[in-house]
């Protein structure tokens, strides 16, 4: 019997065709030991709650440089919600005053990491969550 | 074909069945008599060929022609970490909405031979839901990678010009395998040339002349040859001859997961066997290595658990 791996979509939304760091994140979490399913550029909520469902993550983190950030995690969000899937972790980064970032984690967004931040708080940050939604043995 | 909450708990079956949980063998074992109607395609090549371009443009074709269709491809775990970055969906944007699609990635976890562990019980699960037809890309085969003829009825080995891997791909034994050969990237000006040295190395094989037309020049960037491929592959998954190789197949797989599961059972017991007295007469030159790994066998079968 395998060891169950932390399991995360990591994807772009919206319009802004940045996503170098989207990349580094999905290239640092792989190396941390998850698996890291990379969706590409312009997701739509949809898209990304869909690609989330059947691949059944642990984890859903979205980049987003655009400045529409609010009610692409809100959308996400009450998506997953719709799905039944409240026990996926909602994460993310890029560029997000922190006003807003306090908003978004009021509403039940996981923690969001801004431009400067290390990857490897990432991976433990999700590590401890996961563990926290999942009883079964991580690795 | 399954809607939301169904697509949710397919999901997360698939999960089960994947980490060989207890679950998941509870899962497979439940939908045996429904598994083994789906036509799985396997689709394999050397890095860079464009097979999830590919995939993504048959299933397309497959469902313009009415056929509901599971994806699931396999991309490497970094033998360090562990971990994966699973890209194949980046090219499958366009099905992400289609209830009649279910895309699934998986991380190769240190199997060689260029699939998971649990690739087949993964696909039995997605047959045994229902979807007519699975289509299992692998991740890009160097060589001596072949598994996916374990796993799949019809094999599509792609390549493509320009990728260098053509010879290759003749050294590794990859284009044996195949059930049909794809030239992809027809919309390149080197792909007349690719099509025509694949077309040489296969005619020196004994059945040379009927297989010709078992090469398809297609582009996956703008549509060329793909519905008549899709069409076909569709076309020749039905009847008795279709039937007949989807049993072997089935069995052939399990008897593969059989003697690994086995093979598996046998380790973990002889691990907890003390092999100390072989060690020590082995030392004292009183037994050869053979006669010592005898012994060592008879007593791991006479083992408990």
């Amino acid at each position: 019997m395998t060891m169950r791996k932390i399991k995360v979509l990591v994807a772009k939304p919206g319009l802004d065709g940045h996503d170098r760091g989207a990349k580094v994140v999905a290239a640092s979490l792989r190396d941390a030991g998850m698996e890291v399913v990379y969706t590409g550029l312009h997701q739509t909520p949809e898209m990304i709650v869909e690609a989330a469902l059947e691949e059944d993550v642990d984890v859903v983190g979205l980049s987003v440089h655009s400045g529409a950030h609010l009610p692409l995690f809100r959308r996400v969000l009450t998506l997953l919600r719709e799905k039944g899937m409240d026990d996926v972790l909602l994460t993310g980064g890029g560029i997000i005053p922190p006003s807003d970032r306090a908003a978004l984690e009021a509403e039940g967004v996981g923690r969001l990491f801004g431009p400067g931040a290390k990857t490897s708080d990432l991976a433990s940050y999700i590590r401890a969550e996961v563990a926290k939604r999942r009883p079964a043995p991580q690795s | 074909m399954a809607g939301g909450h169904d697509r949710r708990a397919l999901a997360r079956a698939l999960t089960a069945v994947e980490n060989e949980t207890p679950e998941g063998e509870a899962l497979l074992q439940r939908l045996a008599p429904r598994i083994g109607q789906a036509l799985r395609l396997g689709v394999t090549g050397p890095p860079g060929v464009g097979k999830s371009s590919l995939v993504n443009a048959l299933v397309r074709e497959l469902r313009r022609i009415g056929r509901t269709v599971a994806v699931v491809a396999v991309d490497p775990s970094s033998p360090t970490s562990g971990g994966a970055l699973l890209g194949d969906r980046v090219r499958m944007g366009e099905h992400a909405l289609d209830p009649g699609v279910f895309v699934r990635s998986l991380a190769s976890r240190g199997q060689g031979g260029g699939l998971s562990g649990s690739t087949g019980s993964v696909m039995d699960a997605l047959d045994g839901h229902g979807f007519e037809v699975i289509v299992l890309e692998t991740v890009g085969v160097g060589q001596a990678e072949l598994d996916v003829v374990k796993e799949a009825e019809v094999v599509l080995v792609v390549l493509a010009p320009g990728t260098g891997d053509g010879i290759q791909a003749l050294k590794s034994g990859l284009l044996e395998i195949a059930d049909h050969w794809v030239v992809n990237k027809a919309d390149d000006p080197g792909a007349e040339a690719t099509l025509s040295d694949l077309s040489q190395a296969l005619l020196l094989r004994a059945d040379g002349h009927e297989i010709q037309d078992r090469i398809h020049l297609v582009s996956a960037r703008d549509g060329r040859g793909i519905s008549a491929l899709a069409e076909r592959l569709w076309s020749e998954s039905i009847g008795s001859e279709a039937s007949d190789r989807r049993t072997d197949l089935r069995r052939r797989s399990l008897r593969t997961r059989l003697l690994r599961a086995a093979m598996g059972q046998f380790s973990d017991r002889l691990e907890r066997v003390p092999a100390d007295l072989e060690v020590e007469s082995l030392a004292a030159g009183a037994s050869t290595l053979a006669s010592a790994a005898r012994s060592l066998l008879t007593k791991t079968l006479e083992s408990n658990s």
